[in-house]
């Protein structure tokens, strides 16, 4: 069945997918909420630059995020002045790149059901004694939570089937960077087929159930209001 | 003490323009026809809109001027939308509890003094997507009793429901007027509503005020006839002073005089709004016999133009009261009527608001 080291890529892609999700969810949240309520004309420029990851090939996006974090770009500076040492071919070099790429996974279904709430419900709070903060808490996000959860989904399933970022940025590192796409590569590479067949099928299995989940689960329609 | 309210905004295609004192007492309505302001004004008392120019002082308490902003969530008021507006994440008793756990007033109302005003008891474990339309707007206004308001603004809380349900929650609306003594202000284009709720009216037109006092003064006006709909007409307090079971009439005593009406099966001791229409009031010299059983005694106030230029509006004191009657200028000139003649008032219908 599956080896040692295809055990260790499914961890590692498992380890790579939840933090990533979970940092997007504390970057993203912000921006998507912003996107969905301000007014300046140039919100539209932020939302371009978000959704970019989406239209970009990966290898021009890890091409630019190895120049920006490697030793001479100036995130790289920065983290070698703080002592972490540059940031390409380590795992945390990879999180950060996963951030990037799946940003627009995180933003749109988001902010599509901010917009979804609408300015009222947060007007009621106000007048019900809600801090904006509070409100934010107890009903945007409640409100929203749909959107969470396909905003999650999408992320997490999307930063598993990534490859060229990976690639460009982290390498073939087993255990730091061989995530389960880049141990796939490696069997077909070496004429691994079988090996190949069972990750991927592994993979065919798990991108089912992700997106059976995603159109099989409707919330009820919410129809308070 | 009272409202100070002064508000400037000059938005594309619609500006607001007011400088008003408010009562802090009763039911102040709002009047006038969609985009004449009403709702905006109201939303710049709640801070919910900020008039860049703009000055609010509530009871003393400066909610908005030149240095100082209130925001909406430190303000003591409760408002009603026009949609009911419920957090669907909620039940209904999570909704109403909602504003109560972050009040720092003191409880003035309670949460089951809410409830029973409102008659949602039965209700309080629903999901408000299983609650009627009436049913969740109830719920939205025992919603923001239950922070007890120095304020009540109400936008239009009727005008999404349908005429039964308006019939199901005006009595609620009333109760609260009785029972409450809390100040609304309460914004609607419905005249019925109007006639039977508010105490003090200010009419909108275009962003600005037309005219504002006492509903009966207001209602009164010559110069500036204020029409609830179609019809000038007077709207006065009564209670319900005899009940007359073989006619199936009541008799409804204000100060100045009574009136019989149908009887709606009302009790003795009710008070009640009576609204009488100028078209419904004629005059004349002798009282003589006529169909009309409801004949006062009163005298000319004074005269003035109605929308056609063959007609008069005159207004006629009975008592302490105000009546207005229209007739044709033809009519008024061979009646020799003028302020301080004294005739007969013939009232051919008179509506109970109930």
């Amino acid at each position: 069945m599956l080896t040692d080291s295809d055990l260790q890529a499914i961890w590692l892609t498992v380890r790579l997918a939840s933090i990533v999700t979970l940092i997007l969810l504390v970057v993203g949240t912000p921006i998507a909420w912003w996107l969905a309520r301000t007014k300046v004309w140039w919100k539209g420029t932020i939302g371009a630059v978000v959704a970019l990851p989406l239209v970009l090939p990966p290898s021009v996006l890890g091409f630019y995020l190895l120049l920006t974090l490697g030793p001479h770009g100036p995130i790289g500076q920065l983290t070698q002045a703080l002592g972490i040492g540059p940031l390409p071919f380590t795992f945390w070099g990879l999180v950060v790149a996963s951030v990037f790429y799946s940003l627009p996974f995180m933003v749109q279904p988001l902010q599509t059901a901010f917009e979804a709430v609408g300015e009222r419900p947060l007007e009621v709070a106000a007048t019900l004694r809600a801090s904006p903060l509070d409100a934010f808490f107890t009903v945007a996000v409640p409100l929203a939570a749909p959107g969470f959860l396909t905003a999650a989904i999408l992320t997490f399933a999307h930063t598993v089937g990534e490859f060229g970022v990976v690639l460009m940025i982290g390498g073939n590192l087993p255990g730091i960077t061989r995530v389960v796409s880049v141990q796939i590569y490696d069997h077909v590479e070496a004429l691994e087929y079988a090996s190949a067949h069972r990750l991927a099928a592994v993979m065919l299995i798990f991108s089912f159930l992700v997106l059976l989940i995603l159109y099989a689960w409707r919330p009820r329609p919410r129809n308070g209001g | 003490m009272g409202i100070q309210a002064c508000f400037r905004l000059d938005w594309p295609g619609f500006s607001l323009d007011v400088d008003l004192a408010l009562p802090t007492r009763g039911v102040t309505a709002l009047f006038g026809h969609s985009g004449s302001g009403k709702t905006t004004l109201l939303r710049c008392i709640a801070g919910l809109e900020r008039a860049p120019q703009g000055r609010l002082i509530v009871n003393g308490e400066v909610w908005q001027d030149e240095q100082r902003w209130v925001p909406t969530y430190k303000r003591p008021i409760g408002y009603v939308f026009q949609e009911p507006s419920l957090f669907s994440h909620l039940s209904v008793i999570s909704n109403l509890r909602y504003g109560l756990k972050r009040m720092s007033d003191e409880q003035r109302v309670s949460l089951d003094q809410a409830i029973d005003l409102l008659g949602i008891g039965h209700l309080v474990d629903r999901k408000p997507d299983r609650l009627s339309g009436g049913e969740r707007q109830r719920v939205g206004m025992a919603r923001a009793l239950a922070v007890s308001p120095r304020l009540l603004l109400m936008d239009e809380p009727l005008a999404a429901l349908d005429l039964k349900r308006k019939q199901e929650i005006l009595p609620y609306l009333e109760r609260l007027h009785d029972e409450l003594d809390i100040p609304v202000l309460y914004v609607s284009h419905s005249p019925d509503e109007v006639a039977r709720l508010a105490d003090y009216l200010v009419a909108m037109e275009d962003g600005r005020v037309l005219a504002s006092g006492p509903l009966a003064d207001t209602l009164a006006r010559l110069d500036l006839p204020i029409r609830l709909g179609e019809d000038a007409g007077a709207v006065l307090d009564a209670t319900v002073a005899e009940v007359d079971k073989d006619w199936h009439l009541v008799r409804v005593d204000f100060s100045g005089g009574s009136l019989w009406a149908r009887d709606s099966g009302l009790v003795v001791g009710h008070r009640v709004r009576v609204r009488v229409l100028a078209r419904d009031v004629s005059l004349a010299e002798q009282p003589g016999t006529s169909s009309i059983q409801n004949v006062l005694r009163g005298c000319v106030d004074a005269v003035g133009d109605d929308v056609h230029p063959g007609v008069a509006l005159v207004r006629v004191q009975v008592g302490d009261t105000v009546l207005l009657s229209r007739l044709t200028k033809r009519a008024a000139a061979s009646l020799g009527v003028k302020p301080g003649l004294e005739l007969w008032v013939q009232v051919k219908s008179v509506a109970l608001m109930e």
